[in-house]
Parts: structure tokens; sequence; C-alpha cells
């Protein structure tokens, strides 16, 4: 019998902990098999975030370095520019790379770092319990914004990657979703070029994936899937914002 | 023996230069010496100034509270410092700049046209040098040789034309304290 | 003596980085340390295997030495005190993820935003750790520029050894200050021990992880033991003092850094007068030279502290003295250096009220 469907190889062979319906889990596999595919898995390095992927290194069968809240650019841009010739890669959440890592994540891009990010945004603090996230919509739920989120009070949800494509040393920014079969296959496309932008020694290069969270957000898998569709590419739009590259 | 100078005057005049040519002299005879330049915003607005220590001896403190020598090359540094030097030490002035002297009668002054001297010998910029010759003949904290010494380590690199036209300028501020003793 | 060379503070340390090893510096502009940055940034452009950065932010600065230490790089950040303060979230990472990293921090005035003049107030930070969590950080605090040289070779080494942080305190006159120093020669890097721990990519061996996480609580426990076994070797490793007219001394200063000059001169000054005093100079703050301290007790009757501080050290010794001596302290905190004049009226008037 013909084998089909494995497990790549840049994936351990452990369990996943994130919930039923999260993104987390399908982002790692894409990660994983773009690895796979480019042949890069003994000289790949990734910075996990804090967050719901910070156990991260627990799934990626690639050297790992920690990185505090935030800090992931920082930390890939010391190691990139000791290691020209690895591939850095960085996987933050929203809160992670747009909230407390807005500067560095902003640095580095603007620098031009030969770093690779993976933006997973679920419009939420997950890991922390469903806080406002820099990414929270207009009127949405979260447990500091009851009511839901309120502009006046809460500000308005922040569109870093279109900040990021402002950044002249950016080369590749794209924004995707693992809400439905299509934008996996699309997903998996743009983590693709955002390596091998990299590989080309391009520039900064980012894919904001919009992930669903049907825990915090209180909704099925599959209510929630439909509100990454429906509802926030309104306000988070599917597009290459840049491509340099 | 623990000498304490405090060199001070505007942006230009190349005040640090002296100390910092004194300091390496001071380092060429083996002693122990400190060059502790004013830093940050206390030299935003054009001053200038900095306090050399040459000891037989390690050196406790790099900051002079009572310098033994103050060298002010304008009058507003003569001002600040003039209540400080130690009494009986000595006050060297750019009489060029400077027409008063200090109201004290426990110092010794020394006056030295430094502009005019510098412009007669045909470098203007060498002001710094011509003050320094003179320090060093009056203080005698090194020697001639090592100030010679010192400006070709300071200067390495530079043209020869430069190096020349300062060990010229000191010797001119020598031979200007000689002439008027 | 051909091979002196006269050099303020912050590029003595520079240069002897340089020597040791360095070849990773990220930083971001604060006074009274600028001259370091822009001295590696100057070399750095010059050397194909070295890597400068001025971050945005002085935690990014200390992020990216995490990074480049995991990568194996000799690494350094520098900066003052507000600066460092906020390097404090990246050096407990450094000790937790056993990172080998080393920060300067030439102290000024404080707290807040305080002033770039020279002070001592960052004493507690350094020595307690500085972040949050259980750790410590060696600090070494220099006093001349050719023991800053000395040090910034002595830092790297204990670094990579320890896999640990180091800290070099020094304060912002030392940074400034030109004396003549002289270089050991450049460590040449293929002889330093190999890192068998760092990630640089998995080829030929499995993939490795550096982290800090350790959510069981019985393997966060280990990690702590760990680190307390690692900090109790270093304990007994590496405390170091000068021990100036100590041996006949009745009554010692203890002080630390530019305080410690100040207070040598001192002790010259009160020493011409016939009293017996001499300086105790702890060369390692942490871990303290307790032992050596408490030592004197044998023969010293009591202890004056100077620091360019309201009185931080002062506890260090008198946990070394452990109550069995008198210990009075004094301190000009807030960027004022005090005279060795000042201090010796100080220093002689403790000796002469004869308390025990």
């Amino acid at each position: 019998m013909k084998k089909i469907f494995s497990r790549p190889e840049s994936l351990k062979d452990n369990p996943f902990h994130y919930c039923p319906g999260c993104g987390h889990s399908i982002i790692h596999r894409l990660v994983s098999e773009v690895i796979d595919e480019l042949g890069i898995k003994d000289r790949t390095i990734g910075v996990p975030p804090a967050g719901c992927a910070v156990l991260a290194y627990n799934y990626f069968d690639v050297d790992m370095c920690e990185a505090p809240h935030g800090r992931a650019a920082a930390v890939a841009t010391g190691m990139k520019r000791i290691l020209k010739d690895r591939v850095v890669f960085t996987y933050q959440g929203d809160g992670d790379i747009a909230a407390i890592g807005t500067a560095e994540t902003i640095h580095a891009a603007n620098r031009g770092e030969r770093i690779t990010a993976i933006f997973v945004n679920n419009a939420v603090y997950g890991m922390t319990g469903g806080q406002m996230a820099p990414t929270t919509l207009v009127g949405q739920e979260s447990t500091t914004t009851p009511g839901g989120r309120l502009p006046v009070r809460d500000g308005y949800p922040l569109d870093l990657s279109a900040m990021l494509g402002l950044a002249a040393g950016s080369a590749y920014i794209e924004r995707t979703t693992v809400s439905n079969p299509k934008g996996i296959m699309r997903t998996k496309k743009a983590i693709k070029k955002a390596f091998e932008t990299q590989l080309e020694d391009k520039g900064f290069a980012l894919v904001e994936i919009l992930s669903p969270c049907p825990t915090n957000w209180k909704m099925s898998p599959k209510d929630a899937a439909r509100w990454v569709d429906e509802t926030m590419t309104k306000i988070f739009p599917l597009k290459v914002i840049k491509d340099v590259a | 023996m623990s000498l304490k100078i405090i060199f001070s005057g505007f942006g230009g005049q190349g005040v640090l230069m002296m100390g910092y040519v004194l300091a390496v002299a001071g380092m060429k005879e083996d002693k122990h010496v400190t060059f502790l330049p004013a830093y940050g915003a206390e030299v935003r607005g054009g001053t200038a100034n900095c306090t050399v220590v040459v000891s037989d001896e390690e050196i406790a403190s790099p900051i002079a509270s009572s310098p033994e020598f103050v060298v002010a090359m304008n009058y507003p540094s003569m001002i600040k410092y003039q209540n400080m030097v130690k009494s009986g030490g000595t006050m060297f002035l750019n009489s060029d700049l400077i027409t008063e002297v200090p109201a004290r009668e426990d110092i010794n002054v020394i006056k030295v046209p430094a502009n005019t001297l510098a412009h007669e010998m045909g470098s203007d910029r060498s002001l710094n040098m011509v003050m320094l010759g003179a320090v060093r003949e009056i203080t005698d904290i090194v020697s001639g040789k090592s100030i010679s010494l010192a400006i070709e380590t300071v200067l390495e690199g530079k043209k020869q034309k430069l190096v020349d036209m300062n060990q010229k300028a000191v010797t001119v501020g020598v031979d200007f304290i000689l002439g008027s003793k | 003596m051909s091979g002196k060379t006269l050099m303020r503070g912050t590029h003595v340390l520079g240069e002897a980085a340089i020597r040791a090893g360095c070849r990773a510096y990220f930083g971001y502009p604060i006074t009274p340390q600028n001259e370091l940055p822009e001295y590696m940034a100057s070399k750095f452009a010059k050397m194909d295997d070295a890597v400068f950065v001025q971050a945005e932010s002085e935690i990014a600065s200390i992020n990216m030495v995490i990074g480049a230490a995991a990568a194996g790089a000799r690494a350094m950040t520098s900066s003052s005190s507000p600066g460092i303060s906020l390097k404090q979230e990246g050096i407990s990472y450094l000790a937790a993820m056993e990172l080998p990293a080393v920060i300067v921090n030439m102290m000024r005035g404080g707290p807040g935003l305080g002033n770039i003049a020279p002070a001592q107030g960052d004493y507690f930070q350094a020595t307690r750790g500085g972040g949050h969590g259980d750790y410590r950080v060696i600090t070494l605090a220099p006093a001349y520029g050719q023991e800053i040289a000395d040090m910034a070779r002595q830092a790297f080494d204990l670094a990579d050894h320890y896999k640990t942080p180091v800290m070099i305190l020094g304060d912002g006159m030392m940074g400034q200050m030109m004396e003549p120093v002289e270089f050991p020669d450049p460590v040449d890097l293929a002889t330093l021990p190999r890192k068998e721990w760092i990630v640089n990519g998995s080829k030929g061996r499995a993939s490795r992880t550096i982290l800090s996480l350790w959510l069981d609580p019985p393997k966060e426990e280990e990690l702590n033991w760990r680190l307390a076994r690692k900090y109790e070797m270093i304990s007994e490793d590496i405390p170091d003092q000068e021990m100036y007219l100590t041996d006949d001394a009745e009554f010692v200063i203890v002080a630390y850094g530019t305080a410690a000059r100040i207070a040598k001169g001192a002790v010259h000054r009160v020493r011409e007068s016939g009293m017996k005093v001499g300086l105790y100079r702890p060369k390692t703050l942490w871990p303290y030279p307790s032992k050596a301290l408490k030592g004197l007790c044998e023969h010293v009757r009591e202890f004056l502290v100077f620091e360019m501080s309201m009185g931080q050290m002062v506890e260090d010794v008198r946990l070394a003295i452990e109550g069995q001596r008198k210990v009075s302290f004094y301190g000009r905190p807030g960027g004022v250096v005090s005279t060795p004049e000042e201090v010796a009226a100080i220093l002689s008037s403790a000796y002469n009220s004869k308390t025990n």
C-alpha cells in the first residue's frame, strides 16, 4: 500500500496540547512541511513566543531558543547575525508580536533582518485566558472588554502587518487564514515564500495567519472558523501586503 | 610628588589636547597619570575642560578640588577656577583673551599671550601647545623630552608638518617663559 | 613600558572585550557610556566575524545578546543605570537559560533619570540578581584602568565557564577617565572550549532547545537547585579583594570601585598621622569576598564602609562581619564625588572615637 500521508520530519511525535479547532496545530504542521520541503531542517532555528505556542519546542524537531514575551524578533536578530548561513524563524501570537513586542518587530523589519516571522492572529490572549489583544475587534467580547471592545475605552484593533509593510527593510508580508481548506493551502504557500525570502537574502518576511480560538471566543470550532471567514477578514483582509521578494 | 592641573577654555582652543599630551608625557616617564575630561551636559555650549593628575604614587582621585595649577584659556575659565587653585599654586592665563587677574594674592599668575605667539609663529591653532610649553617650563611636571615624545605619540600617523608645528609651538612657549624671566 | 597606551575606561573595556573574543555587541545610547558602543562600532566595522547592532532599546539589545549567546558567540551589551533597569528582564532569562554574556553598567546618579555623574546606587540591583526570580549575577568591580582591561577578559571567561551572565560594574567617571593600560594578547577563538549546548542548527545531532519555562514545579525546582549549586561553586571559587595596609590595621575602611580609590587616598593621609588604618576593596561584589573580610576581625576593631550611595554594600559587610565588630557607614550619593581629604577626615574621626 502506498503511504500518502505522514508526519513531517520536522515535527516531533508528540500529541498537540492545543484545543479542538485551534489553528496552531495546523500552522505547526504547515511550517514543518515547508522546512522539510526546503530541506533546511538541520540548519533551522526557531524562536517560540510566550503564549499558547510557548511549548512549540515540544513539537518542532529543529533547534529552538526561547525568547521573553514579545522579544522573539530581537533574539532572532542576535542569532541570525551570528549564524548568517542558518535559517531563523519566530513563531508569535498577536499579543506577543503586536503589543509587547511591537518595537522589536517593527525595528527588526525595518533593519531588514533576514528572519521569517510566523504571526498567528486569533484576536485574543489565549494562554492567559481570553483577555483583549491588540487585534481584538471592535465590539468583540473578551474577559477585559466586558460588553465588547469599546474604542473610546479600549482603542482599535492594530494592523501590525500594514505597518510592517511600510518598513523599508521588509520584503514580504502576507495575511492568510487557516479557517478553511483553501486558506490552508494559501497559508502554506505564503509560509514557503516567507522562508524562501530569507534563504534568498531579500529581507524581513512575515506571514500573518488568522486563526480560530473556539475556546476563548466561546464558540464551536465550526462557528469559530466561520467567524474568521465572515467577520475577522473584514478588519484583517486576506492579501499580499508587500512583496518585493 | 602628585600634581593636579586643570586645563580650561572654549571648544576649538585645543584644551583637551593640552591635557592629553601632558598625560601621555607623564605615562612616558612611567608615572601614574589620570586624564579626566568633562563630559555630557557640562560640555554643551562650547566650554571644555579636563583635569590631569601626574603622580609618583597610585592616584586616588582624578578630580582636583584644589589643583596646584590651572590653565585658563579664556575669561570665563579664570572666573570659574580662580578660587580653586591651591594656595601657593599657579594660574596660567591666556593674556590675549584675559585682561584681568585673579583677585588673590596667595597664588602665582603667569600671563602668556598664547594667541599672539601662535600667530607670530604662523600657526594660530597651535596656541594650546604654546601654552603647554609655558606650563612645562614653569611647573616641571614632566620633562621637555617627554612632551616632545608625547606629541609624536599623540599625532602618530598625522602629517609630519603638523607634528613639527606642534613641537615648535611648545618651544615658543618655553622660550617665552625663559625670555620673561 | 612601551606597551602602555593612555585610554578612557569605556575604550579600554571595548578593546579588552574584543581581545577576549567578544564578537557580538548590542546596545542603545545612554550617557555616560556612549564611547563604548562607538568603539565597538568602529572596530567591528573592520572585522568580518563581528556583529554590531545599535538596537531600538535596551530591552531589544539584551535580547539580541540572548540570541547571539545561544548561537555561541561571546556577546556583550553595555549601558548606564536607567538602561540597566530595562535590561533586567533579559538578564533574568540569561541566568535561567544558563547563557554566558557580559553586561557593563557605568553607573550614574539615580533613582529615576538621575544625572550622568558617577555613583554607586545600583549595587543592590547588580548583586541581588536585579530581575525576577531566584538567581545571581557575577559582579566584577574594577577601580583602575588596567583592572578594567583585566576584568573584561575575566568576565568573558567566567561567563563561558559557568554559563551565566557577568556584570562589570563601573561608574561614569571610570568610563570617561583615561589611564595608562597594557592589553593582553588577543584570544585565539579556536582555542576556546567548544560549546556543546548552543543552538546553531541540528546538523548531525538531535535538535536542541534552550529555554527557561518549566511548567512542572519539580522541574523548575531542579533548575533552581542546579543554579544554587552553581552559585555555591562560584562563591567558593572566585571571591577576590585587594587588602591595602590591613596587616597591622586597627581600623579598616571598606569601599569598591571609584570610592575605593578615594578611600585609599584617605588611608594614605590618615596613616601619615600615625593612625593604623587600612583598606579592604572587594573586586568581586557577587560573590562577596566575605571570608577574608571576616578574617580581619582578628585584629581590626572597627570597620567604616564608604560608598557613593546611601549604603548598600554596607549590608554585605555587616553580613560578613556577623556582628563581631562595629560597622559604620559614610556615603555621598547623587553623583557627588568625595575628595580623599573629606574621607580622610571622616576616617580619622571614626578612628579616634574609640567605641569599644
